[in-house]
């Protein structure tokens, strides 16, 4: 079967442990999590979880009913399923010399960039979009020297009101 | 429920755990911890047990507060008998435990797990489907007798006159001496089970998961069929198996919906519109029912538990060590009602037996409780002998003595050459007098026609006795689905007889 990268979003309680387990279960499975984000809900009792994996559409319903199966886990969604806005943001330190200036501003300017730190030879700057927006942005910025980054992982809401 | 000390106390669970975590059986565990200021600092004896076990729990808990503990007791009780029910652990630190608070009832949190029903518009499906079929079949498991099911599984085949066939641990949730009754499924069932599966058009399984040990090759399996599945747990349905009714609901509610229909439908079912399945089942079983080669110089193990049956006319509750002493309590003792069989199904782990009868006669006193026994498995928990004694339990131990690890043994014969690799139990302790040193009583049968006479005399004795079987040291279980084999495909044991 054809394998793709899905997006569950996990309501979960707010515990110590809660992502060990979640993590286990796709773990202990072999299965590899690609991306995570977590952060509580408006109500600070629960948290969200928002992970990415690639597999195919019969092992993700499997990972989704054992994910269900934790005492923890209140509500699961597949966010593919349904239609759904991601955005994923990364923050970038950048080597700053005179040949790399001019078209670093351009690269900002083309994705929407920011800079959030200048200090003489090296700035930090964020750029926020989908994942394929984030992947063309990386490969635009490697050449100009990438002296090191992070990234957000994918978060992804419902576009509407269920 | 049990209560460990911390480090080696705690680890030693794990296996327990891990066999109810399979198995599906609520325990509660409670383990000890180092004081909470010394957790995480490789502390003497500490283990984080909480992660050790995190994957074979239902759920676990490390209390950091004495208000806590309370609560997480209550919860724990729930959490371990909800739904699906299974083993559930608490982690005490040692401060915790000592700590004083007051105690102020509360219900327990309400967790969303409510027994599920089925909807009715799929009982009424399941009902047509019944009417339609003209070769139905049942095949309950270990759920069905977690939830207290049994009688309404009973209802439901006696009046829809649909054969039945459990799983390891679903036997005795119907009759072993109903004609309906097919044995056990799987690489160790019946002949018949296995050709009733392979060509019925209607399988309704029953808080039965499809372990690999009784679906045998997944795409053979049931492949006439439309098959109903009903489990509490939504995550065994479409798991192993893909079916056509998938049902998430507690087995009662859901036998008790389908029994409501077929009473309100006024269902019945002519004797005549069964005639050709049951006829060509009948065929199955006279072509190839459960057999052995008796033998008059050495003791058949089958004819040990035949003989056990014939005597406790099949009234002691069994356990089961793990391997061929397992199989041949599962084939060869028939169960009429549901927790008479306790075994270790998904884990197979060897030692359960023993203990397990313990506390089965703890429980029901006045019932005799017999663990059928491999010479391996039994030492595998011997030191239990001396609780027996120390607390008075007087359970029977009938051990199937092959001098072997005979269930790796055959698998060494059939399929690698019978290159014996470290399954030779020749090395045992002489059972007689290790009964004695425990001071239990010990006793021996050599010879067949001596079988009865110690199992007689082992069962009227009014303490523990262990029965010592010199049994045939080669045997082996039949049939046999070879592993990864389609399950209509059985080694028959005739062939090998040599
Ligand atoms: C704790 C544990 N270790 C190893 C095994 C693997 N195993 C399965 S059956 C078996 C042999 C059991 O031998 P015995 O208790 O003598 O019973 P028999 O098969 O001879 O009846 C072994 C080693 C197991 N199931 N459990």
């Amino acid at each position: 079967m054809e394998k793709k990268e899905y997006t569950l979003a996990l309501l979960v309680s707010n515990k110590p442990d809660v992502l060990a387990r979640v993590s286990g279960v796709l773990g202990g499975r072999g299965y590899n999590i690609e991306t995570l984000c977590v952060d509580a809900t408006l109500d600070p009792a629960y948290s969200k979880i928002i992970l990415t994996t690639i597999q195919d559409k019969a092992t993700i319903g499997k990972i989704e009913k054992q994910l269900m199966r934790l005492i923890d886990v209140h509500k699961v969604t597949d966010l593919t399923q349904v239609e759904s806005v991601s955005r994923e943001m990364i923050l970038v330190r950048m080597k700053l010399s005179d040949t790399n200036k001019g078209h670093l501003a351009l690269i900002i300017d083309t994705f929407n960039g920011r800079v959030i730190t200048m200090n003489g030879d090296h700035c930090v700057m964020k750029i926020t979009g989908d994942r394929e927006i984030i992947e063309k942005a990386v490969a635009s910025l490697k050449p100009l020297g990438i002296d090191d980054m992070a990234r957000t992982g994918i978060v992804s809401l419902e576009r509407k009101i269920n | 429920m049990a209560l460990v000390t911390s480090g080696p106390g705690a680890s030693n669970t794990v296996t327990g755990i891990a066999n109810a975590y399979l198995d599906s059986i609520p325990i509660i565990v409670l383990t000890g911890q180092v004081p909470t200021h010394l957790i995480g600092t490789d502390a003497f004896q500490e283990v984080d047990i909480v992660g050790i076990t995190r994957p074979c729990t239902k759920h676990n808990f490390l209390i950091k507060r004495v208000e806590e503990v309370a609560k997480t007791i209550h919860e724990a009780f729930h959490i371990a008998r909800s739904g699906r029910p299974g083993p559930v652990l608490i982690d005490l630190p040692k401060d915790i435990m000592a700590a004083v608070t007051e105690y102020e009832p509360e219900p327990p949190r309400k967790i969303e797990e409510e027994s599920p029903r089925p909807a009715s518009k799929k009982a009424f499906y399941v009902m047509d489907l019944v009417a339609e079929s003209k070769k139905p079949l049942i095949l309950s498991g270990g759920g069905v007798i977690l939830g207290g099911a049994s009688e309404e599984l009973r209802q439901l085949a006696w009046r829809t006159k649909m054969p039945v066939s459990s799983t390891l641990m679903g036997l005795g949730a119907f009759p072993g001496s109903d004609p309906l009754w097919l044995g056990m499924p799987g690489m160790h069932g019946t002949y018949y089970a296995n050709m009733a599966i392979s060509h019925c058009d209607l399988l309704i399984a029953i808080g039965m998961r499809f372990d690999d040990r009784v679906t045998g090759k997944i795409d053979h399996f049931a492949p006439n069929a439309k098959i109903v599945h009903v489990d509490v747990d939504a995550s065994s349905i479409n798991k192993n198996v893909m079916v056509d009714v998938p049902i998430v609901s507690d087995c009662k509610s859901a036998l008790q919906s389908f029994n409501a229909l077929l009473e309100q439908q006024n269902f019945s079912v002519t004797d005549d519109q069964r005639r050709e399945w049951t006829e060509q089942i009948s065929t199955w079983k006279r072509e190839n029912p459960l057999s052995y080669c008796q033998s008059d110089t050495e003791i058949k193990p089958q004819f040990v538990i035949e003989t056990l049956y014939k005597l406790t006319k099949g009234k002691a509750i069994i356990t089961t060590e793990v391997g061929q002493n397992q199989m041949w309590a599962a084939q060869f003792y028939g169960y009429d009602e549901p927790n008479t069989f306790l075994s270790s199904g998904g884990l197979g782990t060897m030692g359960y037996g023993f203990p397990a009868a313990l506390g089965v006669k703890i429980a029901f006193p006045d019932k005799l409780v017999v663990d059928i026994a491999g010479d391996g498995s039994i030492q595998m928990n011997i030191q239990e002998m001396a609780t027996a004694i120390q607390d008075n339990i007087p359970v029977k131990i009938v051990l199937l003595n092959n001098g072997y690890l005979g269930m790796v043994r055959q698998w060494q014969q059939l399929f690698y050459g019978k290159r014996y690799s470290s399954t030779d139990m020749t090395y045992q302790p002489d059972f007689l007098k290790l009964a004695e040193a425990y001071g239990w009583k010990g006793l021996r049968a050599t010879k067949p026609e001596e079988v009865e006479a110690v199992l007689q005399k082992g069962l009227a004795a009014p303490g523990p006795v262990l029965m010592d079987f010199r049994v045939s040291r080669e045997e082996c279980v039949y049939p046999m689905v070879r592993p990864g084999g389609p399950i209509h495909e059985m080694a028959l044991g005739r062939e090998m007889a040599n």
